[in-house]
């Protein structure tokens, strides 16, 4: 039978006893098997909610569970299971009961605001409407950011810097140079660095007060729930649509209010979706635009202080949700523009046929977003020898050294042309290749490319429906080529 | 209700307080380590937390089990954990209390401005509600040889 090592302070409860064997072939069962003959344990190993307590370890040998199958691990009669606690504590003296916990919808106690967070948090303390109350449900309040991008950056500053006492981070990218334009969270001595590690850095610097928890990990259908469950208000800064529709629904599920925000070159949308009454995500856009009809930030670029302006509309509208102030923006959908310096609001009403949220839901659980979204994982590409439909950077390469008279068509734009380019190319922007097709020999092979592969593989679907008989698309486009071939070109 | 007692020794007592004020402003932590209810020698560990050392501290596992090992090496037993509040009165916190684990002595010493000032001694309720405070008292005949602070 597996032994598991009962740390000092349970003792007590094991008469004595420094061992105790215990059945079960996962550390699930086994605990479960020890707190039944131990029943004084259970207080001390578990929550209320009957989860294993966050300052309990288990390790099984000499491997931490979390990093194994966490409870699932599976244990056999040879393995010895450790209790280990983590003895963690601090200042910020016990509150007494608060009678007036309205907090954000929650029950917990307000914490006490100690005499540095009072001097901090002055210019908040002296309004009527925040007040040393309000900033208690500040202090009280977890916020969970998706994304330390462009959006998260703003978002996350300022709401440490205002105090929320918990703010969660989920982003499992690291810091590249095209994020520095826009994501201030983060800069030049942080590239290579993971986000989350930069972005701890900068927000403690910014306020120690605050618990930051960081979740390196890309949202999933898998953990969005988990992962939203301790939270009050759910931040979305994400860049693309099925992580968006993803954020929506588990919102919806959970009952977590969504601060949306999303941009794109010199626009930005903000609302406040699935509050209690209150119309999502899906009420406005039940189903996703098309795939590659709406470009990502990466192929259509964004003006860097755009997200400044968006985000921090969503940390307003969060701050007014903690603090219970105000109109949120709810029920209404604020569309800025930075061109024309202009703000709209359209009104938006909760959908009773919403496939979410509405009288007869038929979403109940989470969905696969990508596949709902189109852009699953794409079926392999038919790779007949006198079918072929891609070219490698190398491949490419070494037919120009054969000499061969290769034609290439560039489908970026102008701009993007300006920045770097294979040698030899002509320019046919995407927008441009049905007017302009005629320029082309439909019987000579072409070669088709744009920055990462996506637009040019859309010419090339289109040039073979008009009878071109060898399109090429050059695979992971010209940033690819760089990479493999010409690294003295400048990435964007 | 009796109030649970716990002894420390003179040099036990000053290892405590040096140690907060080597580690002002942060938080410092170590174990507790003698038998019965008598504190002999304490074992200074690093603070871990990634909390901000200013306001919270963590013992690691890995330090944990050490400090454990080391007490049975001694022919002791692990009694409890110290801890610094930088700035703050020697009470124990709301993060205290949902972080604490039961029998274990929880010292805490306040260090003002630098200064070593008051220390308490704290033990969980049994139903985790809230702590009783207990009382330190010093031992007679502590013996300078037996109250080695055990180096880490």
């Amino acid at each position: 039978m597996p032994k598991i090592l009962i740390p000092t302070p349970l003792r007590p409860y094991t008469d004595k006893q420094d061992a105790v064997d215990a059945r079960g072939a996962t550390v699930g069962e086994l605990l479960a098997d020890l707190t039944r003959k131990h029943a004084g344990l259970k207080a001390h190993l578990y929550n209320d909610q009957g989860k294993l307590r966050s300052f309990v370890n288990v390790y099984v040998n000499d491997e931490d569970i979390r990093y194994l199958q966490k409870e699932q691990t599976p244990v056999a009669s040879s393995d010895t299971v450790s209790i280990i606690p983590s003895v963690a504590g601090g200042v910020e003296t016990v509150a007494p009961p608060a009678t007036d916990a309205v907090g954000s919808g929650s029950s917990r106690a307000l914490p006490n605001l100690t005499n540095d967070e009072v001097k901090r948090y002055s210019r908040h303390l002296i309004m009527p409407e925040v007040g040393v109350d309000g900033q208690r449900k500040l202090k009280a309040a977890k916020v969970l950011c998706i994304g330390a991008g462009g959006l998260g950056s703003p978002v996350s500053m300022y709401l440490a810097a205002a105090g929320v006492g918990t703010l969660g981070i989920v982003d499992f990218d690291v810091v590249d140079f095209s994020n520095l334009h826009r994501q201030i969270l983060h800069g030049t001595p942080d590239v290579g660095r993971s986000k989350l590690q930069s972005a701890r850095d900068k927000l403690h610097a910014i306020n120690p007060e605050v618990e930051i928890q960081t979740y390196e990990t890309a949202l999933s259908s898998q953990n969005a729930l988990k992962l939203f469950e301790p939270f009050d208000i759910i931040v979305d800064g994400t860049d693309n649509f099925p992580t968006r529709y993803l954020v929506n629904d588990a919102c919806v599920l959970t009952g977590k209010p969504n601060a949306y925000g999303s941009i794109f070159r010199f626009e930005g949308q903000a609302s406040v979706f699935a509050t209690k009454g209150g119309p999502c995500y899906r009420c406005l856009y039940p189903e996703p635009p098309p795939p590659g009809l709406v470009p990502s930030c990466a192929e259509g670029g964004v003006l860097g202080v755009l997200p400044g302006i968006i985000g921090i509309i969503q940390a307003t509208e969060t701050v007014k949700l903690i603090l219970g102030i105000g109109e949120p923006l709810i029920g209404r959908f604020l569309i800025y523009d930075a061109l024309r310096m202009r703000f709209r609001e359209l009104k938006l009403r909760k959908d009773p046929d919403c496939p979410v949220c509405g009288t007869h839901p038929t979403v109940k659980q989470l969905i696969d977003y990508e596949q709902f979204c189109g852009v699953g994982p794409a079926a392999p590409e038919p790779v007949a020898v006198n079918n072929a439909t891609e070219i490698t950077a190398v491949e490419l390469k070494q037919r120009m050294d054969r000499g061969e008279k290769l034609r290439i068509i560039d489908v970026r734009e102008p701009n993007e042309y300006q920045i770097c380019r294979i040698p030899g190319t002509e320019l046919i922007p995407l927008g441009d290749v049905p007017k302009r097709y005629n320029e082309l020999d439909p019987d000579q092979e072409l070669i088709v490319h744009c920055k990462m592969g996506g637009r040019s593989a859309k010419a090339a679907d289109f040039l073979r429906s008009v009878g071109f008989k060898q399109v090429l698309n050059l695979k992971g486009g010209i940033l690819d080529w760089i990479d493999k071939v010409d690294p003295s070109q400048p990435k964007y | 209700m009796t109030i649970k007692r716990l002894a420390i020794t003179a040099d036990v007592d000053r290892a405590i307080r040096a140690h907060g004020q080597e580690t002002f402003p942060h938080e410092c932590c170590g174990a507790l380590v003698g038998s019965g209810d008598r504190v002999t020698a304490v074992v200074p560990l690093p603070n871990m937390t990634e909390e901000g050392p200013r306001r919270r501290f963590l013992v690691r596992p890995s330090d944990y089990r050490d400090a454990e090992r080391r007490a049975s090496e001694l022919g002791h037993e692990l009694l409890g954990f110290y801890h610094s509040h930088p700035d703050h009165p020697a009470r124990p916190s709301q993060y205290d209390l949902d972080h604490a684990w039961p029998t274990f002595a929880y010292i805490i010493v306040s260090v003002m401005a630098g200064a070593p000032d008051a220390m308490t001694v704290w033990f969980l309720k049994e139903d985790r509600s809230s702590f009783d405070e207990g009382q330190l008292t010093y031992a007679e005949n502590s013996h300078p040889d037996t109250a080695a602070t055990v180096h880490g």
